[in-house]
């Protein structure tokens, strides 16, 4: 008979021995339900945390992801926006004349001037692709109170947004990705994508009949997204706004062809003859109308108000100028104007702000300074 | 390992338990906020300004009770290496409290955001606009959080540790229950 070999000493047995070790504990403390409680607790926060950031939920849509997707349709350009990365910037101020003040106590709508930095703009994420290449035009403005507080905006001049939520405007980018083999947009993936979301039919209504604006100066920009306004006294109406400008809209004339920069080389002739001029315009909702929903219009008949006038008056280049570091977060609003419901625009406001850390990173890792130096070159060898 | 009836002062104790879970909402609230496209992204930056310049304010209080007021030695029962692992954890726990609100604050400062605000009075700026500074702090803001909750979590598995196992009235000298007694 042979007493049966020696078990080696299993993991939580060793674990315990080196525990005791380690604080002098007497043998027969135990350890077992304790340190079950303490890895329990320790798990539930971890787990508390990778819930918190989405690690749990691989389908959950995140900023990093939309703003990875524009890198991949346009290719990654260091130090510039994700989207709506070619642009100018633009300086002026606004006046308030006192009409909307009985609907917001917001100080910009008082009889008060308000210094405005903005910016025009194209979409997509190239800065290199030329003017002529979207109908599709911008304007991005803060409003600086004098209180501190900030209005910021940025509007297209589509009175109708295509999609309705974050998820949507992902998955058209997704359809959006330039074949590699055509350097275009596959047709059929965005059919398909079309076909199933119906609610982008106005937006496409409007780029089959609109023809672009020949310039950025006599555009209107629209708000995307309503939002709603606060009177002093608590009342609450639903806004959506519109900057219509005092030169007539003319549209571009497709004979002629146009210069790769030709809107910001328009826009500084004009605005050497002199400043520019847009009317405010507040669009009242009535009980009923569609709040959240940025692909759906108002009837025509609502009641408007005309609020103030925005007048521009220079124009920097955006390597430079004051525009350059502003993230035209669509929710940084001044007492007086708050969000809407519409699931955009906490869609747009988180992706602005990853496209802001993302490019502010660049810049701060020097990344950007050769791809300017680059494109400085270029820009003053082709006028 | 007798218990001890040596403890903090009720003001320090009090806010450490106030702080507690705000600390630990703070750091979820903060990681979830930037991971979200929903509408819940307003709902927690909306808490997450205001609530972190309260902590701000809430550990000044406590840096000074700790300073000035009476605070328990650990155990002669801990081996040393384990009291300097005690000491500095708290210190940087302390440093985790200070830097993350001061960061949030610079950040915000540097990128030129409107600062947050209690009726007419606004927070003034307390760095520089500078994307190049915003891009690093930010970037700090970040990489302390998560080495907060690391601490954090370690500090809660260590408080666990000596009110489970040890008993040596290291979690007692912190806790609410009454001053003195045993178990």
């Amino acid at each position: 008979m042979t007493s049966p070999p020696e078990r080696p000493k299993s993991v939580p047995d060793r674990l315990s021995q080196m525990l005791h070790k380690a604080f002098a504990l007497p043998i027969e403390t135990p350890l077992f339900r304790p340190l079950l409680v303490i890895t329990t607790v320790g798990l539930a926060l971890v787990c508390a945390y990778a819930y918190a950031a989405g690690w749990f939920s691989p389908t959950r849509l995140t900023p990093k992801q939309i703003i990875a997707t524009f890198n991949q349709d346009f290719g990654t350009h260091p130090g510039f926006r994700r989207n709506h990365a070619k642009g100018v910037c633009v300086v002026g101020y606004f006046d308030g004349n006192g009409s909307a003040s009985g609907l917001s106590n917001a100080l910009v709508f008082g009889a008060s001037r308000t210094p405005v930095i903005g910016r025009f703009a194209i979409p997509g994420g190239n800065p290199e692709i030329t003017d002529a290449s979207s109908p599709v035009r911008s304007m991005a403005l803060q409003f600086q109170q004098p209180n501190g507080e900030q209005w910021r905006t940025g509007m297209n001049n589509v009175p109708l947004f295509a999609v309705k939520t974050p998820r949507a405007f992902y998955e058209q980018l997704e359809a959006a990705r330039p074949d590699p083999a055509t350097g275009k947009p596959d047709p059929a993936r965005m059919k398909a994508f079309f076909d199933a979301h119906p609610e982008t039919a106005g937006a496409r209504e409007w780029g089959k009949t609109h023809l672009p604006s020949s310039s950025w100066a006599n555009g209107t920009y629209y708000s995307i997204n309503a939002f709603q306004l606060v009177a002093a006294n608590g009342d609450k109406q639903f806004v959506r706004w519109a900057m219509v400008p005092e030169l007539a809209y003319t549209p571009i004339d497709p004979i002629i062809p146009k210069a790769a920069d030709f809107l910001s080389h328009d826009l500084e002739q004009q605005l050497q003859q002199g400043p520019l001029r847009w009317h405010l315009i507040l669009t009242l909702a009535k009980a009923g109308d569609v709040t959240n929903d940025a692909t759906q219009s108002w009837p025509a008949d609502r009641t408007t108000v005309d609020a103030g006038t925005l007048t521009l008056n220079q124009t920097v280049s955006q390597d430079d100028g004051p525009c350059r570091d502003v993230n035209f977060d669509p929710l940084i609003l001044p007492h007086g104007i708050r969000p809407s419901s519409d699931p955009l625009l906490a869609g747009r406001s988180s992706a602005y702000s990853r496209s802001f850390n993302v490019r502010t990173r660049e810049e701060a890792e020097g990344a950007v300074t050769q791809t300017n130096n680059a494109q400085l070159i270029a820009k003053k060898g082709n006028p | 390992m007798k218990p001890r009836a040596d403890s903090f002062s009720l003001p320090s104790r009090l806010l450490h338990w106030l702080m507690a879970p705000l600390l630990l909402a703070m750091l979820l609230i903060g990681v979830g906020m930037i991971s979200t496209v929903s509408h819940w992204r307003l709902w927690l930056i909306g808490i997450h300004k205001p609530l972190g310049l309260a902590l701000l304010v809430l550990v000044v209080l406590r840096l000074l009770l700790r300073l000035l007021g009476h605070s328990p030695k650990l155990p002669s029962s801990m081996p040393a290496w384990q009291r300097h692992v005690a000491t500095l954890s708290h210190w940087l726990l302390y440093g985790a409290m200070f830097a993350m609100p001061l960061l949030g604050w610079g950040m915000l400062s540097a990128a030129g955001y409107p600062l947050p605000g209690i009726g007419a009075f606004h927070l003034p700026s307390i760095a520089p606009q500078n994307v190049t500074l915003y891009a690093w702090l930010r970037y700090a803001h970040g990489v302390c959080g998560q080495a907060f909750f690391a601490l954090i979590v370690f500090h809660i598995a260590a408080g666990l540790l000596h009110a489970l196992v040890l008993k040596d009235g290291v979690f007692k000298s912190i806790s609410l229950r009454a001053k003195s007694g045993h178990r």
